[in-house]
Parts: structure tokens; sequence; C-alpha cells
């Protein structure tokens, strides 16, 4: 594999790791706030069916990605009503949800349009435009890095930056602010939060709203940004592969980013035969790349590859004690 | 909070979430811009309306019984098996395997018990990694069933692709299973043929499938490996104490439970399509989680339950025919009956308790008022 390619393949990495990434750090203010969250799948699909529609009608990529994070923090309501105020099952919610979304989409969209459940392509200002980093071109003649720096990093979307700068965020919101340590506490030990006077019930609606927000954008980023507009289960298992990501990343942030690159690598590779066969000069099946970001979760579930420990309250409502 | 009593709790609760459930998939029909009255004539009619329709409904139903009893039998082990549809597909690879072995089959009595061995054993096969990774590992079983769903499908794309293909075929399947594979239809069975005169697809398995709800209400309720499953269910502390092996109870309701997902290809693989095709299970393992929840976690529920299940995906695709709506209706529906019996259900008995002592005991029936 010559360097160019390899370029292309990692370009293609950032774009298929973005989606992967909100949605994974999604589910990390959820889950580590003792909220298990199988329903990213279903909010990345309503919040990119929203996306496409509303970005469409308005001819404005912002309004679509308003109403995408809309959509998608309606559905995280729902599973916080059910999960939280009613107590009820986290991963049958989750799993409902899924299903609610994956047939409401098509519905509302078959509605709107009368396109067999499409929205209608996006282009133009309803569609995230690509930006070029300052200093792309002139920095190409610079052996190895200029490259890999006008070709990969430069001309992405916004969303791929924001993503980028959510990691980041995200570990300074956990570990270095009030927030975070009481969202990681009402994860590990509601009890105590609720001892220290503070709202369990507060503390993790506002987790489960974080985690509407960012699947809002990770669907914005789908419909609007990857593709242009929105297709029937478009979102494809990607809700479910942030969630392996997010167990190989043991519910961390900057593991978060490597796990969803590496799953985003994949992705490329799979897109990509001709390389594989020219790399390994023998053909990998693509279903083998499909299967490994879950395998890999398997094994680290296991326990064989370090311990993957979620948050100890993760999954119980908590009832307050009379 | 006083506890409802248990006939509310076994009939009205699963009722009134259905209910719910129903004016809520109304309120979506209406909202874009259909009539909900002409949307359950329409499937009332192409599902329950005829033999024909009874027909499909019944094999629909028979899938939906050997799914819903695999979540069942895992349920009262405390086991969230949300790998049916992996453990379905497998089995429909054991089918096509186990058919494809011999060139002529004598007849479909003996190809019908070996197949379904064969979607026994693959279905069992494909539960037991993450049943032992539960046991011995504590890795938690949702997540490691969901995993096991996607490597399956992986698996039989591949297989389906590059290996089970006969060669000069395009679309990716196996070949056709070889005669003496084809399971009687309901109007190819003396007596039934009076009732059911047009070919339906459902077929003998639907037997298979009841006498399966008889067997696992034995199992859970009258031999001791249930009395095992249902205590270290309840409590897996108390059973331990109890000399429960908690490794045993995993494993073992685990295997039953992937064994009787599997068991679900010999309708579809085997009855209808008479080969393997790709997503062959079609989201049946999934419905099995319905299908359980709104039977209670009981054999005769799920027998029930099934049917209504069977009811709604026929009824869903004559939408699909005749109407405007179109047929994923049927997934907002199902999706909304699992939301209702199985996350809001605490909503739900609330809402109950309200009616049944008027006067609010506790802060918590208050809270529902």
């Amino acid at each position: 594999m010559d360097y160019a390619t390899f370029l292309q393949i990692l370009d293609s990495t950032l774009r298929l790791a973005t989606p992967l990434l909100l949605a994974c750090l999604a589910g990390l203010y959820s889950e580590r706030s003792g909220i298990f969250d199988i329903g990213l799948e279903g909010k990345m699909l309503v919040a990119a069916m929203a996306t496409g529609a509303a970005a469409y009608l308005s001819g404005n990529v912002w309004v679509g990605t308003l109403v995408g994070i809309g959509a998608s923090l309606i559905f995280a309501g729902i599973h916080g009503v059910a999960s939280i105020t009613f107590r009820g099952n986290q991963l049958i919610s989750g799993v409902a949800l899924n299903f609610v979304a994956s047939g409401i989409t098509v519905l509302i969209a078959q509605a709107l349009f009368g396109q067999g459940g499409r929205t209608p392509p996006l282009d133009g200002p309803a569609r995230f435009s690509e930006l070029t980093l300052p200093g792309a071109e002139a920095a190409k003649a610079i052996p190895i890095i200029g490259p890999f720096y006008a070709e990969v990093l430069s001309g992405h979307t916004i969303l791929v930056y924001v993503g980028l700068l959510c990691v980041p965020l995200t570990w300074w919101v956990l570990y270095r602010t009030r927030y975070g340590l009481r969202l990681r506490a009402v994860g590990e030990n509601p009890a105590s939060v609720d001892t220290a006077g503070i709202s369990v019930v507060r503390l993790r609606y506002s987790a489960v709203a974080i985690t509407g927000v960012l699947c809002g954008l990770a669907g914005a980023y789908m419909a609007a940004g990857l593709q242009a507009g929105f297709g029937r289960e478009m979102t494809a298992g990607r809700g479910y592969i942030a969630l392996a990501a997010l167990i190989f990343a043991k519910w961390r942030p900057w593991y978060a980013l490597w796990a969803t690159l590496l799953f985003g690598f994949f992705q490329a590779f799979a897109l990509r035969p001709d390389v594989i066969t020219r790399t390994f000069g023998f053909d990998i099946p693509s279903p083998a790349l499909d299967a490994l970001p879950y395998i890999l979760t398997v094994v680290v579930l296991a326990g064989f590859i370090g311990k993957a420990t979620p948050p100890r309250a993760g999954g119980e409502p908590y009832v307050k004690e009379r | 909070m006083t506890k409802l009593p248990r006939w509310a709790d076994v009939v009205l609760v699963p009722l009134i979430s259905l209910l719910l459930a129903a004016i809520i998939s109304a309120l979506v029909i209406l909202a874009i811009g259909e009539s909900p009255w002409e949307a359950l004539k329409t499937m009332t009619e192409g599902a329950l309306g005829s033999p024909y329709a009874w027909g499909y409904t019944l094999y629909y139903a028979t899938s939906f019984i050997f799914t819903g009893l695999a979540v069942t039998v895992a349920f009262h082990a405390a086991m969230f098996n949300i790998g049916g549809e992996g453990q379905a597909q497998m089995g429909g690879l054991g089918v096509a395997l186990v058919l494809l072995a011999l060139p002529v089959w004598p007849h479909w009595t003996v190809a019908l018990v070996a197949a379904a061995l064969g979607a026994a054993v693959f279905g069992a096969a494909w539960a037991a990694i993450p049943a032992w990774l539960q046991a011995k590992r504590g890795s938690h079983i949702v997540i490691t069933t969901i995993m096991f769903n996607y490597i399956g499908a992986a698996v039989i794309v591949y297989l389906l692709v590059s290996v089970l293909r006969p060669i000069g075929q395009m679309d990716p399947a196996t070949a056709h299973f070889p005669p003496g594979t084809h399971l009687p239809t309901l109007n190819e069975m003396p007596v039934l043929n009076l009732i059911f005169v047009k070919k339906v697809p459902a077929n003998v398995s639907l037997f298979v499938a009841i006498a399966a709800c008889f067997g696992v209400w034995v199992l859970l309720w009258h031999t001791r490996l249930g009395y095992e499953i249902r205590a270290f269910g309840k409590s897996d502390r108390a059973a331990r104490y109890a000399g429960i092996s908690a490794t045993k109870v995993i494993m073992v309701s685990m295997l039953i439970s992937g064994a009787l997902a599997g068991l679900m290809s010999i309708n579809n693989v085997m009855g209808e399509s008479g080969r393997l095709l790709q997503n062959s299970s079609e989201g049946a393992g999934f419905i099995g989680i319905a299908v359980a929840l709104m039977g209670r976690n009981h054999p005769l529920g799920v027998f029930l339950a099934a049917i209504l299940f069977g009811f709604l995906y026929q009824g869903g695709a004559e939408l699909g025919l005749w109407t405007t709506i179109p047929i994923e209706l049927r997934t907002v529906v199902q999706g909304l009956v699992i939301l209702f019996t199985g996350a809001l259900d605490q909503m739900v008995r609330m809402m109950l308790g309200f009616f049944f002592f008027r006067a609010p005991e506790s802060p918590v029936t208050a809270r529902a008022a």
C-alpha cells in the first residue's frame, strides 16, 4: 500500500469514525450516570430523518441539525421517563425505542415526501460543506506530514471537528468539573450522591439529555454530512458499533476516540477490497471486517484484554430509601 | 404501595399496555393523514377474515412462538437473551446443512426430525459462547448476544456468498433443499384441508411449536431443572446458598433458549422458503422479546401473544399492499408494545393502582395522580 492510498483510507476512516465517535460519547454520558442506553441507534436514526427532512424543507443545514437534535431529545426523554421516573427496564426501553425509530422514520419520510421512505437529496446550503483548514494548500509541499495535514485532517465538514473537540471537552467535564464528579458518582453509587443532597433524578435526566444532543449531532452528520439525505435504516447498526466502542473504550473519553477510529478504520478498509488484496496478497472477505468490531468487543468483555468494568449502578433504577 | 390483585396484574396490565400502544399507533396513523379505522379494518380482514388469511397469521405466529419461548426460558433465569435473531439465523444454517447433506430424503418426518435437531444444535451453539462468558467471565449477556447477532449475520453472509451458493447462481442463497423435505402445509393435511382450501404457508411446524409450549411449561414448573432455573432467576444468591450451580443454570437455560430460537427455522427455512436465504429470520428473533413480555413469560401467554403478533405482522403486510400506509407501521406498533409492556409497566401499574385504591396511600400512588 503506497502512502497516497494509505492517506485516502485514513481520510475515510475519519469520516466514518465521526458518527461512531459522537454516538459513543453520547452513550458515555448516559452510562456513566447509570442509565444503560442501547437506543443510540434509534436516536441517531430519528435525528438523521429529522435533519434530512428539515434541511430539505428549510434549505438550511443548521435548521435541519436543530430539528434533528430535537427529535433525538424526544426519544432520549422517553427513555429517561421510562428508566428514571418509572424505573422500568432500561435495556427493554432501549430495544423498544430502536424499533419505534426504525418504523416511524420511514412512516414520516413517506408521509412528507412520498419517495419510498427517503428524504429528497440535499445540496448546497442544505448540506454541511467541507472546510479547508488554514494552510492546507501550502502544507502539501512538506513531505509526509504535509499531505497528511492536507488530505486527512483538512477538508471535512464541521461536525467532524466538533466530534474531535468533544473528546477533550468530555474528558474535562468528566474529570475536572463538579458536574463530572457527580455524574461519575451517580453511576457508581447513587445513594451516596443522594446523601450529599444532590438530586439523582435531575443528574440522570441531564446526562440523558446530553446523550440526546450528541446522538442528534451524529444523526445530523449521517444525513447532511456523510450522505446527502436520509435513507431508510441508514445508520445500519452504527449505534450498536458505538455501543461496542464504548465498552471497548472502558467508558473513557480518550479511549473512545481510539476505539471509534479503529472501528472506523475497519469500515474504511472494508470499502476498499482492492487495497486489501494488494496489501495482504489474499482476499479478506468483507463480512470478516464487518464483524471485527463486534468480535473485538466480545474479547474485551470477556476480560482477555484488560477488563471492562461498567459503572456499578448501571441499569439499576434508583429507589430512594423511605 | 398496595399490590394489585393477581388477576389485574396478569390480565389487566398487558391489556392496558396493549391499548396504550394501540392508541398511540392510531395517533401516528392520524398524523400521517390516514384513517386508523380503515387501517384496523384492512388489518383484521387481511389477517383474520378468512382461512387463507389465518394461514398467514398462523405461519408468522409459529415463528414467534419459538422465539417468544426462547426469550421466556432465559428470562426465568434472569437472563435477557436479545440474541434470538442471530440464534434463529444460525438455526437456519443448521437446517440447511442437514437437509443438503442427503440427495433425497425418504420421508418428510425423517427430514423434520433431522432438521429440527440441526436447527436446535446450531441455535444452542450460538447461545453457548455468550452464556459461557456470562457464567465464567461475568460479561453482560445483553451486550454479548447483541454482538453475536451481528457476528452471526456476517458469518451467514460470508457462507452464502462464498461457500454455500451453488455455481452459476446469482443471489446469495443455498441450493433448494432436496426432494422429501417439503413439510405439509395446513391445506395439505387431512381434515384441515377442509378449512384451508387455498395454499397457505402455515405448516406442520405449528404443531411442533404448540408442543414446544407444552414442553416449556412442563420444564419450568414440573421439573427439578425448571425449579432451579426459576429459583436462580428470583434470587441468584439464595439459589447458590441452596446448592444450585449458577454456571449450570446459566448455561442450560441459555442453551435451551438458543435451541428454541434456532427451531423457528424449521418453519421459515424448511417449511416456507425451501432454502437458506440472507436474513432468514426477518426480525422474528426480536419480536420474541415483545411476545415474551406480552405473554408475561408463560407458555400460554406466549402462544396468545404470538398469535397477536402474527395478526400484526400479516395485517401490517396487508396495509402495505392495499393502503398507502407503509408496512413499517408494524415495526412502530411492535416497538410501542415492547415499550409499554416491558419498560413502562410500572406506569401502567401505578395508573391501575390509582383506580383500585382511590385514596392514595403512599407517595408512589400519589405521584401517579
